[in-house]
């Protein structure tokens, strides 16, 4: 049995409400959908048992009425396990994952900025990457918008 | 109690591209340090979506002037896999080499950046001369000494002749030799020993903790490299190793980087001497079947992922990108802090950083700027005009400098 699928296996004994959820998508490619209240758990599971120190980078997506983030952790085999979390788009807060990663603070910044996430517990910091004088509500990066509509709002 | 907060930036005396410092001093030391990025946000993923994938290739490369290889491949390879494509293995090789070649002329790049923070000019004036020999290859090979435009989807679009293979291995044997001093100055100058050591130290836990990356990790024993951990293009088959450093600091980074340049010239040796025969790319659909794929790649400055969200049409639907300065830059503040102000310059400089890599988003003009080319005589009579409004009068100097 492959590492991947060891891992695999693992995270189907430890949370069973993953059942079905956790598919290899190639070598090295894992990729689970996670309820969000359990993503604490499975976090703190994987990267500390089943040993997964890196977070690469968190890829947020604008799906509808739903916002989803994937959060792309590491071994230091080279394989990669991806966990998804999905909010409402109207409510869309998440807690910080800098307890497990520090170096989370950057990429989460980009997720308010860019996305509109609320991250719970986030320190105060410069905001990231936007500038300070962005219009509020603003989130470039969800489907609906576009810089002509900002243009237009703004000359009216 | 701290004496005086300066800003540094986002016009920096030390980089060519916009970042910006808040440095709290007490004296001469800096006692807190922090960070704001995003000057160069060009709105790149966002641009994505609206663009067929092939074109999406194009802007791709354009996010970063140095590692341009790095991001197109590292895209390429997620769209790849989400159609189910394997590309063939001369192009794998190919792309291993450029990979390399672009390495080695960043790293060149980077000695003299981090010679001229330090006041050794010589060093730059060396390393940047040797820098034309890779891009002067770069140019025969792909046609640009930057943003080269070799890779495609399914594979790469030059061919690399078995002459040119020959001129390639003359123009890294010169290299090596040059890399080789290099190395002796490295350990032996005392200039460069003693400015560079103890300098921006970074234990190996701060690494781990903040997920730095490339050879700023590897400087501070961290021996994590795509390469090795998870291969691709022709890294699988090729033999390299991965070089690490204990002396977590500038001078760590400094050895680091020189020693890599050994490795990039093994590995183009042998890719180039081992290079199957075949065709150079396959056919890739128009449209992209649904599906995700996240992509990771070794860029000089350290790992480059890249996730793509594809959905059965021609445009992906999502294309996150995260550079390798992104990881790298949370752990200048640490580096910063508690260390003398002269010391900012090399301790930026030393993670090598690329602003135009990591802030890849947003840019929106105020109102309609016209644009305006100004040919050299008139750049010349609207100077001369800016200072006789000051009160200064330049016309009547005998200008005999021919440009």
């Amino acid at each position: 049995m492959s590492t991947e699928e060891k891992i695999q296996q693992e995270l189907l004994k430890r949370f069973s409400f993953l059942d079905g959820k956790v598919r290899l998508q190639r070598a090295k490619r894992l990729f689970a959908d996670v309820p969000l209240d359990d993503f604490a758990a499975v976090l703190e599971y994987a990267s500390r048992e089943l040993r997964f120190p890196i977070l690469l980078t968190i890829t947020g997506l604008d799906e509808g009425e739903d916002l989803g983030f994937i959060y792309h952790l590491a071994r230091e085999d080279g394989v990669t396990l991806n966990l998804k979390i999905n909010v409402k788009k109207d409510g869309p807060s998440i807690r910080t994952v800098t307890a497990y990663f520090p170096g989370a603070e950057i990429y989460e910044r980009e997720l308010v900025d860019l996305l509109g996430a609320r991250i719970e517990g986030l320190r105060e910091g410069e905001r990231y990457p936007l500038p300070d004088g962005w219009p509020q509500g603003q989130y470039p990066l969800r489907k609906d918008w576009n810089a002509k509509a900002l243009k237009d709002k703004e000359a009216e | 109690m701290h004496d005086i907060r300066i800003p540094v930036g986002p016009q920096h005396p030390a980089l060519k591209e916009p970042e910006s410092f808040r440095l709290a001093l007490s004296g001469e030391k800096i006692m807190e340090a922090s960070v704001r990025l995003g000057y160069n946000h060009r709105g790149i993923e966002k641009a994505c979506e609206e663009r067929t994938y092939i074109q999406d290739l194009y802007l791709i490369e354009r996010i970063c002037g140095i590692c341009s290889h790095a991001h197109s491949t590292c895209f390429l390879q997620a769209v790849e896999e989400l159609a189910g494509l394997e590309i063939p293995r001369r192009a794998a090789y190919i792309r291993s080499v450029i990979a390399e070649l672009e390495r080695v002329h960043s790293h060149l790049l980077w000695l003299g950046v981090a010679g001229h923070e330090v006041g050794f000019d010589t060093l730059l004036m060396y390393s940047w001369k040797d820098r034309e020999i890779v891009l002067d290859l770069l140019a025969q090979m792909t046609g640009n000494r930057v943003n080269y435009g070799i890779n495609t989807i399914g594979g790469v679009r030059r061919d690399i002749s078995a002459a040119l293979a020959r001129e390639v291995i003359k123009g890294v044997d010169a290299l090596e030799k040059r890399t080789r001093y290099y190395i002796e100055v490295a350990k032996e100058e005392p200039t460069l020993i003693n400015r560079l050591s103890g300098v921006g130290v970074l234990s190996r836990q701060d690494v781990l903790s903040l997920g730095a990356v490339g050879p700023t990790a590897r400087a501070s024993g961290v021996g994590r490299d795509v390469r090795k951990d998870d291969p691709y293009a022709a890294y699988g088959e090729l033999d390299f190793e991965v070089i690490t450093d204990k002396h977590n600091d500038v001078y760590g980074r400094t050895l680091v980087r020189l020693k890599e340049l050994l490795e990039s010239y093994k590995i183009i040796r042998q890719a180039l001497d081992n290079m199957p025969e075949g065709q150079l790319a396959v056919k890739a659909p128009r449209n992209i079947p649904a599906g995700e794929a996240l992509s990771r790649y070794e860029a000089p400055r350290g790992e480059d992922v890249h996730y793509v969200k594809s959905n059965g049409t021609d445009k992906p639907d999502r294309v996150k990108v995260r550079a390798p300065t992104l990881a790298n830059i949370q752990t200048v503040a640490l580096m910063l802090e508690d260390r003398y102000l002269a010391d900012m310059p090399i301790v930026v400089a030393a993670i090598d950083p690329c602003f135009s890599c990591t802030d890849r988003m947003i840019s929106l003009k105020q109102k309609r700027q016209r644009r305006r080319v100004m040919r050299w005589e008139e750049l010349r009579v609207y100077g001369i005009e800016w200072y006789r409004s000051r009160g200064v009068d330049f016309s009547r100097l005998n200008n005999s400098l021919k440009l």
